[in-house]
């Protein structure tokens, strides 16, 4: 059945646009598409760096962890934290909220427990007429009450953490959603332009065309371009959408913002470990909410420099000012420098393409599968 | 009595009719301003739209039993013929849509308001009916359209996949086609006949309390009622000046949620949930006057710390109102706004813990018997319990950035609202059918039904944790296979639900037909108020003779 259907919206490919709103932004360079290897494309002419994250077919080189960055089976619990704030409000779920819960419910049974064997009409055949008693109505507004106030401290202080503004030092992602993609730009690195579609299963695909392997991902997760961020470094989320309401949503990172048309929503956060992280879309969205999933893979600050070369950006400060300060600039260099290609190629590439429109990257040439029907 | 009046009671007899005397059957049905006729309509029509719900539900559990897409194209094959995958992907939002819905406008919302609310609040305050008979009727008919309506839309199009919030933009530009449009008057019809009705509530209650009942002295069911009527007053224009805005932004070019010509989304959200909170309350309040009977009753003890209770009820009413947002702590909103949502929804928790130790505190020192009522009464009072607490930890603006949208989500709404509300629909239905019936419904087909359907809610609803903890989303057909497992238990926690419906229906066709009949008062002594005073049914006008409250 499922074959079936996906066959079908094969027939139906052509080049996907998100909505007709956006038409116009057709004539924008194609982002990298899913295969060849992304290193061919059109906007990085000069800069022959190769992408570090993937082999020459576009197959990524790290394989996603099983029990991080996304759901086991049977698992009961929340997904192992990556981020600092995530593993805050962790410990605040699993050390505050969660026995609390608990142990409020099991006093509530055992009550309920007491009051049926100990008052059934077997066992008290005379009822009291008690129906007031001040002190303990006392204690059962107030006892609630303070633990509130204890839930509420750590809450607050959560929430305060998690809308630290990013330093200066920050690499901005901005996330697209699209029905039904995602699509990210990096607008200060140049602003790359990434178009993330679901993969596809192989009995699912035409032939030649690119499917799902484990080393992408588990199914409905995995996408053919993963979102590249280096780890340790403040990332500046941006949201926003092209046509309707989506949310970015790494459960990982504790993270999920909606993707709103007409509004940038902005948030941060620090990915300490290497890895691949997965996510979803979690605001419905349309026919296809089930099939945008969000992949990010958080790589050395190394890595994501040569990754931005590979792609045609540029790193901030890599340009004009040698003195630049940030670890992320320094990075960049060191790792052009120990790549042996031109120090120049960066600059070059941001010559070469003016920085893209500012228009959202909605062509999607790599999603023929997305249009409708 | 003088002489001089006997001509005239005389003449009144000869041209009207006695307390029992019943209209022919169209005009009894289908005009009726009867207030336990058009409670009883109520009921038929809430089982009726809650087994298409629950229909709807089935088919979803089905397709989600496991990874991958079985079932969905079929069904757009009966449907609409041949549909690509896009389609099929589609009609999976039209179940959601319908099924929560149906649920809450046509299921929850009769039953408690329309069904129980119309047949015990007038004989509870010792009234002979509503305040306004034929706005009564209204009320009723109005529901019905827009349960038409609503069912109408997946013909008229592709049927309406905006799931139950309907937010735009995809209610909007995002879903173009009569098929939102049908379903949006429908929840205009509906919101339209829940205002008429909140308002013959309010005066009703207000002025037709028998003398000596003071408002202080009123069973807490009309206390539950009565301040569901205020929230319903109150919310329900809001939701019906969104919705009108989705209209007009749909079809008449204006942009209020619009952002291409300065609209904004989530304005439509704002406004939404200033009605989609209190309406929660809406669809508990009642429930929570229920249990408050039937505890009482059971226990053969009085309410413990009756005014608490009714204050709790007034203070979840006033606070509802002013914690809409934490269904938004994704949106971007500002933190210090965030922090206040945190906050104001967490004090809901404190009067909902004084009813749950009120209930508790009402039972200790009782005399208990375990009827079917008084089983589901305290199923009610620890499965709601349970869904509290997970609101609880919702609560948390910083939580809910991981639990937004999650099947967390779904199973905390399903324990307050499928354990809690259901729960208390069921009891409230096996307290009062011999009340409104004259038969007593067997009793170990109602336990029977307590235990199964139990069993099943929780296997069906709190493996829905587990998925939302590992961060599986709502409000999708397919999902990745290491979420198999927890819904694979889930699907099977349907079916033995399922199977408990069977036996409720069971039950109430036997006992229709086959039932014993009902005394005035078959719960003894416990039994206070005014309803059972009265035979059983009651006869067609009640209180003749106003009763007199000491």
């Amino acid at each position: 059945m499922r074959n079936l259907s996906f066959t079908s919206i094969l027939l139906a490919a052509g080049l996907a646009f998100a909505s007709p709103t956006v038409a116009q932004t057709a004539a924008t360079e194609p982002v990298a598409t899913a295969a060849p290897a992304p290193a061919a494309s059109p906007a990085a002419p000069a800069a022959k760096v190769a992408d570090p994250t993937v082999d020459a077919k576009g197959v990524p080189l790290t394989r996603p962890e099983p029990g991080v960055g996304q759901p086991v089976d049977k698992a009961i619990s929340l997904q192992p934290q990556v981020t600092p704030t995530g593993e805050e409000a962790h410990w605040f779920h699993n050390t505050i909220l969660l026995p609390l819960i608990t142990i409020i419910s099991i006093f509530v049974l055992l009550l309920l427990v007491w009051v049926i064997l100990r008052y059934r009409r077997a066992a008290n055949p005379t009822p009291s007429r008690t129906s007031h008693n001040t002190a303990i109505e006392i204690v059962w507004t107030l006892a609630p009450v303070l633990i509130l106030v204890a839930i509420a401290i750590p809450s607050i202080k959560l929430l305060a953490a998690q809308f630290k503004p990013a330093p200066k030092n920050a690499v901005t992602l901005k996330a697209i959603g699209n029905q039904w993609f995602w699509s990210y730009e990096y607008p200060d690195n140049g602003g790359i332009q990434l178009t993330a579609n679901m993969l596809k299963e192989g009995d699912q695909v035409g032939k030649g065309q690119r499917y799902r392997t484990d080393a992408d991902g588990p199914r409905l997760l995995a996408t053919d371009q993963r979102v590249v961020l280096p780890v340790g470094v403040p990332i500046r989320l941006v949201t926003t959408a092209t046509d309707v309401i989506h949310s970015w949503a790494v459960p990982a990172f504790w993270i999920k913002l909606d993707a709103i048309p007409g509004r940038l929503n902005e948030t941060s956060f620090i990915i300490p470990k290497e890895g691949v992280y997965f996510g979803q879309c979690s605001e419905l969205c349309g026919a296809r909410h089930a099939f945008m999933p969000i992949a990010v893979e958080a790589v050395s600050p190394a890595k994501f420099a040569q990754w931005v070369a590979a792609k045609g950006g540029t790193m901030p400060g890599a340009k004009a000012e040698p003195a630049s300060t940030t670890a992320i600039g320094n990075d960049a260099t060191d790792a052009a420098t120990a790549n042996g290609t031109a120090e120049a190629a960066p600059t070059v590439a941001a010559t070469a393409s003016p920085a893209p429109s500012n228009t959202p990257a909605t062509a999607n040439p790599a999603g023929a599968g997305n249009t409708g029907n | 009595m003088t002489d001089t009046a006997l001509p005239y009671a005389a003449a009144h007899d000869a041209h009207h009719h006695d307390a029992d005397h019943k209209p022919g059957f169209f005009a009894r049905w289908f005009m009726s301003t009867n207030h336990k006729d058009i409670g009883t309509l109520y009921l038929i029509f809430a089982i009726f739209a809650g087994i298409i719900g629950g229909a709807i539900s089935g088919i979803m559990r089905a397709e989600l039993m496991q990874p991958g897409i079985q079932y969905l194209p079929w069904w757009v094959a009966k449907l609409h013929g041949e549909g690509t995958f896009d389609e099929a992907m589609h009609f999976w939002n039209v179940l959601i849509t319908a099924h929560g819905l149906i649920m809450v406008f046509f299921m929850v919302m009769p039953a408690m308001i329309g069904g129980f609310g119309n047949w015990f609040v007038p004989i509870m305050i010792g009234a002979p009916d509503m305040a306004f008979p034929r706005m009564n009727n209204i009320s009723f008919w109005l529901t019905v359209a827009g349960f038409v309506l609503l069912m109408l839309s997946p013909f008229v199009g592709v049927g309406a996949g905006t799931g139950w919030t309907v937010y735009a933009p995809l209610s909007t530009y995002g879903e173009p086609g009569p098929s939102v449009d049908f379903a949006i008057f429908s929840l205009h019809l509906a919101g339209a006949a829940s205002i008429l009705g909140a308002i013959n509530f309010i005066t009703t209650i207000f002025n037709m309390r028998a003398p000596g009942m003071t408002l202080h002295k009123m069973p807490l069911f009309a206390w539950s009622v009565l301040v569901t009527a205020f929230l319903l007053l109150l919310a329900l224009p809001v939701l019906a000046a969104a919705i009108t805005m989705l209209i007009t932004d749909r079809n008449f070019g204006t942009a209020f949620y619009d952002p291409q010509y300065g609209g904004d989304p989530v304005l439509y959200q704002h406004l939404f949930w200033f009605f989609g909170h209190p309406e929660v309350y809406i669809m508990i309040l009642p429930g929570f006057g229920i249990i408050s009977h039937i505890v009482a009753t059971f226990s053969r003890k009085p309410v413990f710390g009756y005014l608490g209770m009714a204050y709790a009820m007034v203070a979840i009413g006033l606070v509802g109102f002013v914690v809409w947002a934490h269904h938004m702590f994704t949106t971007g909103l500002p933190v210090a706004v965030k922090m206040y949502f945190t906050a104001a929804t967490m004090v809901i928790a404190v009067p909902t813990g004084v009813k749950i130790f009120s209930w508790i505190a009402t039972m200790w020192g009782g005399s208990i018997s375990f009827k079917t009522p008084m089983v589901w009464a305290i199923g009610f009072i620890f499965m709601f319990t349970v869904g509290g607490v997970t609101g609880v930890v919702l609560a948390n603006g910083g939580v809910d950035d991981y639990m937004q949208d999650t099947y967390y989500v779904v199973a905390h709404f399903h324990y307050v609202l499928s354990l809690g509300a259901v729960f208390s629909l069921f009891a409230g239905f096996y307290y009062w059918f011999p009340k409104m019936t004259g038969k007593m419904y067997n009793e170990f087909l109602g336990q029977v039904h307590f235990w199964v359907f139990f069993a099943g809610v929780n296997l069906l609803f709190f493996p829905m944790h587990f998925l939302g903890l590992q961060g599986m989303p709502r409000r999708i057909p397919d999902y990745t296979d290491q979420y198999a497992y927890w819904n694979h238990m889930a699907t099977v926690g349907y079916m033995v639900m399922a199977a408990g419906m069977a036996v409720f229906f069971v039950n109430l066709i036997y006992s229709l037909l086959a039932g014993k009949k009902a005394e005035a008062n078959p719960w003894g002594e416990g039994a206070t108020t005014l309803e059972w005073t009265l035979s059983s049914p009651p006869p067609f006008h009640q209180f003749e003779t106003l009763p007199k409250i000491d």
